[in-house]
Parts: C-alpha cells; sequence; structure tokens
C-alpha cells in the first residue's frame, strides 16, 4: 500500500489455499488492495505453491511480487525462489527495505554479518522481511469497500508436487533446568565443562 | 555420478556450516552409493582454502574463480552450480543451510527438476522410498518427509551431523563457466559487514543481551564475555528496535536463527519470538534477576541474578578455568 500511495498502480492480493483464508484475504482487501485471487487447494509442497503463484503471474504481467521470505511452519524460504526461476526474473531476499525509482527497484537485504544495498529492474520477485513496511490495520471505509470488491476463487493449474509430508514429531520433551546460585558461578563453569561438555 | 556440494565461503576460508553439508554428503554417499563427494565454490578463494573440503569428505573441489560470483548474486550463482551438476550427472546436490543457500537452492529446484528439502536433521531413511527428517517450526517439530523426485536438493540444518575431519585435502580444478549478463541483473551497490567477527550462524557458542543490559554502554559486559568463550554475539529484539545493537545481531524469528553447541542469554525474559531463534541450541544458559522469567523453563542451566553482578563473576570463573 505505501508503494500504491507512491506510485500509483494497484494491488492483487494472491493467496495458494482453502476457504478458511478468505477472511484474511477480505482484510488485506479492507487495508488497501485492489482485488484477490485464491487458488482453491491445499498447499501440498513449495513447488505446488510457487506453479500456482508463477501461473497466475503469466497471466497478469505483475511489476512486482511480493511475498514473505517464509512461512512460519516449514521456514523453507523457497517459494520466491522458484516463482522467480519459473517466471525467468530475478528473486531477492531477504528484503528489508524497498524503495520504487521510475523501473528501478532500490533494495537493502540483510546478510550473515551485515547488510547490503541492491539495485535492479522491474519486474522481480521479493522475499520481504521485516520492517519492510509500516503495519497498516483497516479502518471502518475500507472494511465496507472491501466487500464488494472482487476475490475471484480459482482451481490450481497443475498438480506437481515434489515432496510429501509423512508424519510430524515432537522433539525429545527438555529436562528442568538446573538453577546455580548466583554467588556460585564456579559451579556453572563447572557444569559446562564436565556435564555439558561445551567448553 | 557424485555428490555435489555448494560450499560458501567468507572471509577467506570456507564456512564452517558448509564442511558440515560436505561431511553430510560423504555419510549420504556412503548409503546410497552415489560416488564421489564433488564440492562447488564459487567466487575468489585460494585453492588452499579450499582443499579443505577434503578433510571433511570431498574428493575435489570445482572452483568457479570468476570475481563476479564474490557478490551472492542469486541468479548467477544457481546457473553456475546447475551448470556444475549438470556436466557432472549429479543427482543429489547437498548445501548448508543458509539465506544465500536458501535462495540459489529454491531456482536450482526448478532448473534441475528437483525435489528441495530445507532444514534436513539427519540422513534420509532409505528402507521405504527415501524419507528425510526436517525441522519445521524453528525447531519446535519435526516432518517426515517422503521425496518424489529423482533429483534432489537437500538443505542441511546446522549440527545436523558430526564435522569429519579425518578425510585428506581435495584436488582443486579451476572451472571456466559461461556466464550470461541477464544473470547479473540484480547489482549489488553497497555491502556494509563486519569483517573478522565470527558470524552468528556459524557459531559454536553464542552470548546474547537483552534490554536487562539496561543501555547501549553496557554491552561491553556481553561483548567481553563473549571474548572469555570465544562467542558470537547476539540480542533480542527489543534491543535492535531501540537501535543498541544492529538488526543483523538480532537473534529471533524475525531474525537470526542460530543452532549453537552453547546460547548463553543474559538479560532476556525469552518472548515466544526470540525462542524460536535458539531452540535448536544443544544447551542453553539464561542469566536472568526474574526468577519467574520464561527463559528459564527452556534453559538446561539458569542463574536467577543481576547480569551487572554475575556477568564479571562469571568472566572471571571462566578465565580461572582455562
Amino acid at each position: 500500500m505505501e508503494l500504491k500511495e507512491q506510485t500509483g498502480g494497484s494491488v492483487t492480493v494472491l493467496h495458494v489455499g482453502e476457504a478458511d483464508a478468505d477472511p484474511t484475504l477480505r482484510k488485506a482487501l479492507a487495508i488497501g488492495a485492489d482485488d484477490a485471487i485464491r487458488v482453491n487447494a491445499f498447499p501440498k509442497d513449495s513447488l505446488f505453491v510457487a506453479e500456482q503463484i508463477a501461473a497466475i503471474a503469466k497471466q497478469n504481467n505483475y511489476d512486482l511480487i511480493l511475498m514473505g521470505r517464509e512461512s512460519i511452519d516449514f521456514n523453507g524460504g523457497m517459494v520466491h525462489g522458484m516463482v522467480g526461476e519459473l517466471l525467468g526474473l530475478p528473486s531477492i531476499s531477504p528484503v528489508m527495505k524497498l524503495d520504487i525509482e521510475g523501473s528501478t527497484a532500490k533494495m537493502a537485504r540483510e546478510i550473515e554479518g551485515g547488510k547490503e544495498q541492491l539495485e535492479a529492474q522491474l519486474p522481480l520477485v521479493l522475499g520481504c522481511q521485516e520492517p519492510i513496511a509500516e503495519w497498516k490495520i483497516p479502518n471502518m471505509r475500507g472494511i465496507m469497500s472491501a466487500r464488494t470488491k472482487p476475490l475471484q476463487v480459482v482451481e490450481p493449474s497443475s498438480d506437481t508436487v515434489a515432496s510429501s509430508v509423512l508424519q510430524y514429531e515432537l522433539p525429545p520433551a527438555k529436562g528442568a533446568v538446573k538453577l546455580i546460585d548466583a554467588d556460585q558461578v564456579e559451579e556453572l563453569v563447572r557444569l559446562l565443562k564436565n556435564e555439558a561438555k561445551v567448553l | 555420478m557424485a555428490i555435489l556440494v555448494y560450499i560458501e565461503h567468507a572471509d577467506g576460508a570456507v564456512k564452517k556450516t558448509s564442511l558440515e553439508a560436505v561431511s553430510y554428503a560423504k555419510a549420504l554417499t556412503e548409503k546410497t552409493g552415489e560416488g564421489d563427494v564433488i564440492a562447488i565454490a564459487l567466487g575468489s578463494i585460494s585453492a588452499d582454502a579450499l582443499a579443505e573440503a577434503g578433510t571433511a569428505g570431498a574428493s575435489s573441489v570445482k572452483h568457479v574463480a570468476d570475481e563476479n560470483l564474490n557478490a551472492g548474486v542469486i541468479q548467477a550463482h544457481a546457473d553456475a552450480v546447475a551448470q556444475v551438476a549438470k556436466s557432472l550427472d549429479a543427482k543429489t546436490l547437498v548445501l548448508a543451510k543458509s539465506s544465500l543457500g536458501d535462495a540459489v537452492a529454491a531456482r536450482l529446484a526448478i532448473k534441475l527438476d528437483a525435489a528441495l528439502v530445507s532444514n534436513v536433521t539427519e540422513l534420509p531413511d532409505l528402507s521405504d522410498g527415501y524419507r528425510v527428517k526436517r525441522s519445521i517450526y524453528t525447531g519446535k517439530a519435526f516432518a517426515v518427509t517422503a521425496v518424489e523426485k529423482e533429483n534432489k536438493i537437500l538443505a542441511v540444518k546446522k549440527n545436523a551431523i558430526d564435522l569429519a575431519t579425518d578425510g585428506a585435502p581435495a584436488t582443486v580444478e579451476t572451472v571456466d563457466l559461461s556466464l550470461d549478463d541477464a544473470l547479473f541483473a540484480a547489482k549489488i551497490t553497497a555491502t556494509d559487514k563486519a569483517e573478522g567477527d565470527i558470524l552468528l550462524p556459524e557459531a559454536d557458542i553464542v552470548v546474547s543481551g537483552g534490554r536487562g543490559l539496561k543501555g547501549p554502554e553496557n554491552w561491553h559486559m556481553i561483548e567481553d564475555l563473549a571474548k572469555s568463550l570465544g562467542a558470537a554475539t547476539g540480542c533480542s529484539k527489543p534491543v535492535s528496535d531501540i537501535g543498541w545493537r544492529p538488526h543483523h545481531e538480532h537473534v529471533g524469528q524475525t531474525g537470526v536463527k542460530v543452532a549453537p553447541t552453547l546460547y548463553v542469554a543474559v538479560g532476556i525474559s525469552g518472548a515466544i519470538q526470540h525462542l524460536a531463534g535458539v531452540n535448536s541450541s544443544k544447551y542453553i544458559v539464561v542469566i536472568n534477576k526474574d526468577p519467574e522469567a520464561p527463559f528459564f523453563k527452556a534453559a538446561d542451566y539458569g542463574i536467577v541474578g543481576d547480569a551487572f553482578d554475575v556477568l564479571p563473576k562469571l568472566k572471571q570463573a571462566l578465565e580461572a578455568a582455562k
């Protein structure tokens, strides 16, 4: 929405998932997106999701495709790269600052031990991370107008998957914490050395 | 046939996590019989430094020395690795999970028509198909995943396997590739990087500080303790949000995720978003003056006490024990 305010244009929100996500798409419309598309399918794996996004993008010629750097559940961080490769566009992640000047995107990305400034021509696929933009809360007018904005539901264009989850497991339970008296820090050093063997 | 390992380097040496990926590949080929482990390194680095990959299990290293690859240009890295993978007819590519590695692997999955599994924590189970265990929900759970393509890319999490150090130095071969200009469409215009510091995602010991330190002027206490431990330093999100420390030191869900053998948290209460960044640590020590701090529940060892009182004593005890 910040980019739209600065440069004009329209914003489409796209989701690959089932109908329980519709309220979230309506909220995005209330915040200011112009239209929404939901690919009606359970997101089986990252390749499946990337192929759906790429198929929609091919029909619509977006200048910029933004998404989060990784999902909160599987933490793969791969969908943006796959979409970029499928569309033949550069993909950059994790982008923490983005300015558009004409057809040039100026970005900052975090790298191990520091920061990097980048420039690239649109169109681009970006995986984004806080603090890319200010959080916006929908206002009453937005909520009212979101009800009539288009939310298009389409069926998936392909059914390819590369992997499937067979089962979930929990890590072994953590034992109770060993508390050491603040006046006996030597004891902590001894435990780290002899019990944990990490020193 | 071979297993190819994409290795990263920093400050003139192969990263430790990349060496772990080499050891993982070596153990993997002993299971699958896929032949030699061959590493690929991109950009400027000495042949001697690359030969080090041999100690971890690689028989040779393909070095694409093109200095345009020094920066982590994702498209170009992916293209170079794909060219070498195809020339070797490698069906499996292994790499260390990292911010650059993820991005490169995603593009390679499409280029090589491969199944990409990230955050891999163990060798695959081959007793019924090809099953890989990976960490999900930032270390709070695991998913056993069936891989359904012949070509595979495994992004290995830190500490998934013990680093082997008994191999002979690898032979290093320089490879010239033709890389299209369009691959360098994203231009890196400036890099601001601390040199010589231990990188957070690589570190075996991490000392992090939170708001309990009361201000940036007290950060030397964290740095002093880190120095005695040979550790990297991190911080909690509030500390980077209020500008005491740079954002790249922020450990947590939306910052750096670490998996050291020892994590020491000083003056951090242990919000769930912070725990998400540290719960893959082998041992956690928590120092906090609030006995009710939720971090104690996730810790192995704890000291209830004021950082200003405990840290100097701890530093002294560490020095004495050396």
